[in-house]
């Protein structure tokens, strides 16, 4: 099973280490963990993923929610949040098959973002799926290098589907 | 349900507007005694001299501990006699380390301390300097939160943040590192509004679930109340004495929870789980409601989780929702402090006798009795520590080390007020006793306080004897010496052929005339007929007093549950191995 953690986090230093530092004390499986600024410059997102168990999820959820720096935190469903994700990829091309490459690129509609004699790099972003097809769609090539930031997500406006997890009824 | 962002801000008492500039140490100092701080224990250095120079004319006390491991305890062992803050301070680096397995002792615990360290100038951070070690870094999983302070503007808010963090909610050490720099700074910002998310007087429950406990209640035949450390730091007492009068409810107390429920209650089973007596855990498993106050379903009480409590439901009532069915599925779950709970329980609960658990628990009691074992030659340690219990008659706070003679004080010393019996329990930290010691008796010099420490424990904290003689403390120690880590040994006994890999000491110092040289009247015995008279010397004798008390190697602390078994089944020790 896999859980996405939507939480918002007082913009303190450290405040990444220490949710960190408790997903992976505690053994849990971190897919990913990505940060950033929202519309509040006092305040950090972070959306964490995480698989295992329904048992491990919910202690992962818990135990996030007690830490002092966290503000709010949602268990976003995965398959009706808003997510997504961003990937740049460097693929080794030779001239012979620069061509075929563009085309491809452009089907799969990446953004080209360096070209050189060997190899050209593109920026794939769009749901976790669709970066997964850029990367599948280049592998043939050669991936020479390969960043993805981990997943973003956030709840539907106006949308009840979030649950808040601290609730045990 | 989605929850809304909490925003309020911190009810802690403001810090009043600076009028002159100050500081940052002097800043700390001032914060201090605003909060009500009566002892500081400490240990300086280089990175904390600046604190220490604001300290000197300050009227704060201050104790001077001989290792930054005893000043943490011995805040920690305040902490837990008189239910506040309690304050530590140590220079950076070896300093800052040396807290490391208090912090953690706390943490494990839920006792509330403040630990101020010492860190290089904010110039130097980061550049492996003299004496710096990444204190924030490490203390980050043993700690309830930390900060290292980069901003002098920030100090005092952070101050009053973290003081309010230990002492609130699920209590627990919060950690200040303090770079030289910002103790010498001028500060003229006082505390601002707090950003802090406050989530730590956070009652959650509803009327439903407090409605599921009360029926509950209501319905069980056999229940049994299991009582934590929770109920220590809320003082519940009270409340509970009349829930389990009101229903006849059993109950068992761990370590954290022992005197919050008087151990001469006719009500009570004493300790559950691995060294609980038989008819306490035969009580849990024949229950058929269990109802957790403020615990953990600790492993140490529950054992196999499978088999703990078979015919019952299980009500838990915790402030910390990630207690919450982390080792144990529940059927009812409060998240709430028990200072709201049980008055709401009461005022809507009847009294309802239940004379067939009553006379159950008390078969159980003659059946399984807690017997002292009969003295052949020898002292037995269970017999002494009864011994000691009597003549405390409940008005002294014991102090205990770790290991067998742990066990004994938790089986054999009748505790009937909170905050009287302190040890390590979740860390399980040796050397623990003896600066803990020194912290209750400086929260409470009007009782007796009384240290029971093993041959291993106290050689881990022994330069602390200085302390209690350089500050007068009238603490008394009764050190049971078995030559040997006992509890290690009794493990190795029964479960590894008795293969006694390094637990029996081929060497021990005379640790009465050890004692004598560190300034505390001492005296050792070794036969049964001395223990009455040598421990009315040792609780009566004015001053620091030893005593060193002679006991068989090859003791064990019955009944045991081997760890991750079921809660009937006791180990059986071979006729020939008693
Ligand atoms: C700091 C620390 N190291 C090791 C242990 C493991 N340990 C648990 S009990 C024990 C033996 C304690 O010996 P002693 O203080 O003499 O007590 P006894 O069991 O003999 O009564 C040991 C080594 C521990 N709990 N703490
Ligand atoms: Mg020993």
């Amino acid at each position: 099973m896999k859980k996405i953690l939507s939480i918002l986090v007082r913009n303190r230093p450290g405040v990444l280490s220490h949710v960190a530092g408790l997903v992976t004390r505690r053994g849990y499986n971190v897919e990913s963990i990505a940060a950033g600024p929202t519309e509040n410059q006092a305040v950090t997102r972070i959306t964490l993923v995480v698989s295992g168990d329904g048992a491990m999820l919910d202690q992962v959820a818990k135990q996030v929610g007690k830490l002092v720096d966290v503000i709010s935190l949602e268990d976003l469903p995965l398959e009706e949040a808003m997510t997504g994700e961003l990937a740049i990829i460097t693929v080794n091309v030779d001239r012979g098959r620069r061509a075929e490459m563009l085309n491809l690129i452009n089907l799969l509609g990446l953004t080209l973002t360096d070209i050189r004699d060997d190899s050209l790099s593109v920026m794939a972003a769009g749901t976790a799926k669709s970066v997964h097809m850029a990367i599948t769609g280049l592998q043939p090539f050669g991936i020479r290098a390969l960043a993805r930031t981990g997943l973003v997500a956030l709840s539907r406006p106006g949308d009840p589907m979030a649950t808040g997890q601290e609730d045990e009824q | 349900m989605k929850e809304k962002p909490k925003r309020k801000a911190v009810k802690a008492k403001k810090v009043e507007l600076v009028t002159a500039p100050r500081n940052g140490a002097q800043v700390i100092i001032d914060f201090l005694k605003s909060a009500g701080t009566e002892v500081i224990f400490g240990y300086p250095g280089g990175q904390v001299i600046p604190l220490y120079d604001a300290l000197y004319d300050s009227g704060l006390r201050h104790v001077l501990a001989r290792h930054e491991q005893g000043a943490i305890h011995a805040a920690d062992g305040y902490a837990r006699a008189s239910g506040k803050v309690g304050v530590v301070i140590a220079t950076s680096g070896p300093g800052a380390t040396n807290l490391v397995t208090g912090l953690a002792t706390a943490h494990m615990d839920s006792v509330p301390l403040l630990a101020i360290t010492g860190q290089v100038p904010t110039t130097s951070l980061g550049n492996d300097s003299f004496q710096e070690a990444d204190i924030y870094g490490i203390s980050i999983p043993i700690t309830k939160y930390n900060y290292l302070v980069k901003d002098p503007a920030l100090l005092p808010s952070i101050l009053q943040e973290a003081h309010y963090l230990a002492g609130s909610g699920r209590c627990g050490p919060v950690l200040v590192d303090i770079p030289k720099d910002i103790q010498t700074t001028l500060i003229t910002a006082a505390s601002g509004p707090s950003d802090l998310p406050d989530k730590q007087n956070g009652s959650r429950f509803s009327e439903q679930q407090l409605e599921a406990m009360i029926e509950a209640l209501t319905l069980s035949q056999r229940p049994v109340i299991y009582l934590g450390g929770g109920a220590t730091l809320t003082g519940v007492g009270p409340d509970i004495l009349t829930l389990a009068e009101k229903l006849d409810i059993a109950v068992v107390t761990t370590l954290q929870a022992k005197g919050v429920f008087p151990d001469s209650h006719p009500l009570s089973l004493g300790l559950p789980g691995m060294h609980g007596s038989k008819y306490a855990n035969l009580a849990i498993n024949e229950s058929d409601l269990i109802v957790g106050l403020g615990v953990r379903f600790d492993d140490r009480v529950v054992g196999n989780v499978r088999r703990f409590a078979p015919l019952a439901r299980i009500v838990h009532v915790d402030i910390d929702p990630a207690e919450i069915g982390k080792r144990l599925a529940v059927d009812v779950a409060v998240v709430g402090d028990l200072r709201e709970v049980l008055p709401k329980v009461l005022a809507k609960i009847k009294k309802s006798s239940r004379p067939e658990w009553r006379q159950r628990l008390t078969e159980l009691r003659t059946l399984y009795p807690m017997e002292v074992p009969a003295s052949s030659g020898t002292i037995k340690p269970q017999a002494a520590i009864k011994t000691l219990s009597d003549l405390c008659n409940g008005g002294a706070i014991v102090v205990t080390d770790v290991g067998q003679h742990q066990m004994w004080a938790a089986q054999y010393f009748q505790c009937e007020q909170p905050r009287h019996f302190l040890s390590s329990g979740g860390l399980g930290t040796m050397g623990y006793g003896l600066p803990a010691a020194i912290g209750a008796q400086l929260a409470r010099p009007d009782r007796p306080v009384v240290l029971v420490t093993g041959d291993g424990s106290f050689q881990m904290n022994i330069q602390e004897l200085a302390t209690v003689v350089e500050n007068e403390l009238p603490v008394k120690i009764m050190l049971i010496n078995n030559g040997c880590l006992g509890m290690v040994r009794q493990w190795q006994q029964f479960f590894f052929n008795r293969r006694y890999s390094q637990t029996v000491f081929r060497y021990n110092p005379d640790f009465a005339g050890l004692a004598k040289a560190y300034g505390l009247d001492s005296k050792k015995i070794s036969k049964p007929k001395e223990v009455d008279r040598a421990l009315d010397w040792l609780i009566n004798n004015p001053g620091p007093t030893f005593l060193e008390v002679e006991v068989d190697t090859e003791e064990n602390v019955l009944p045991m549950i081997p760890a991750g078994q079921g809660q009937t089944d006791f180990f059986e020790v071979a006729e020939d191995e008693q």
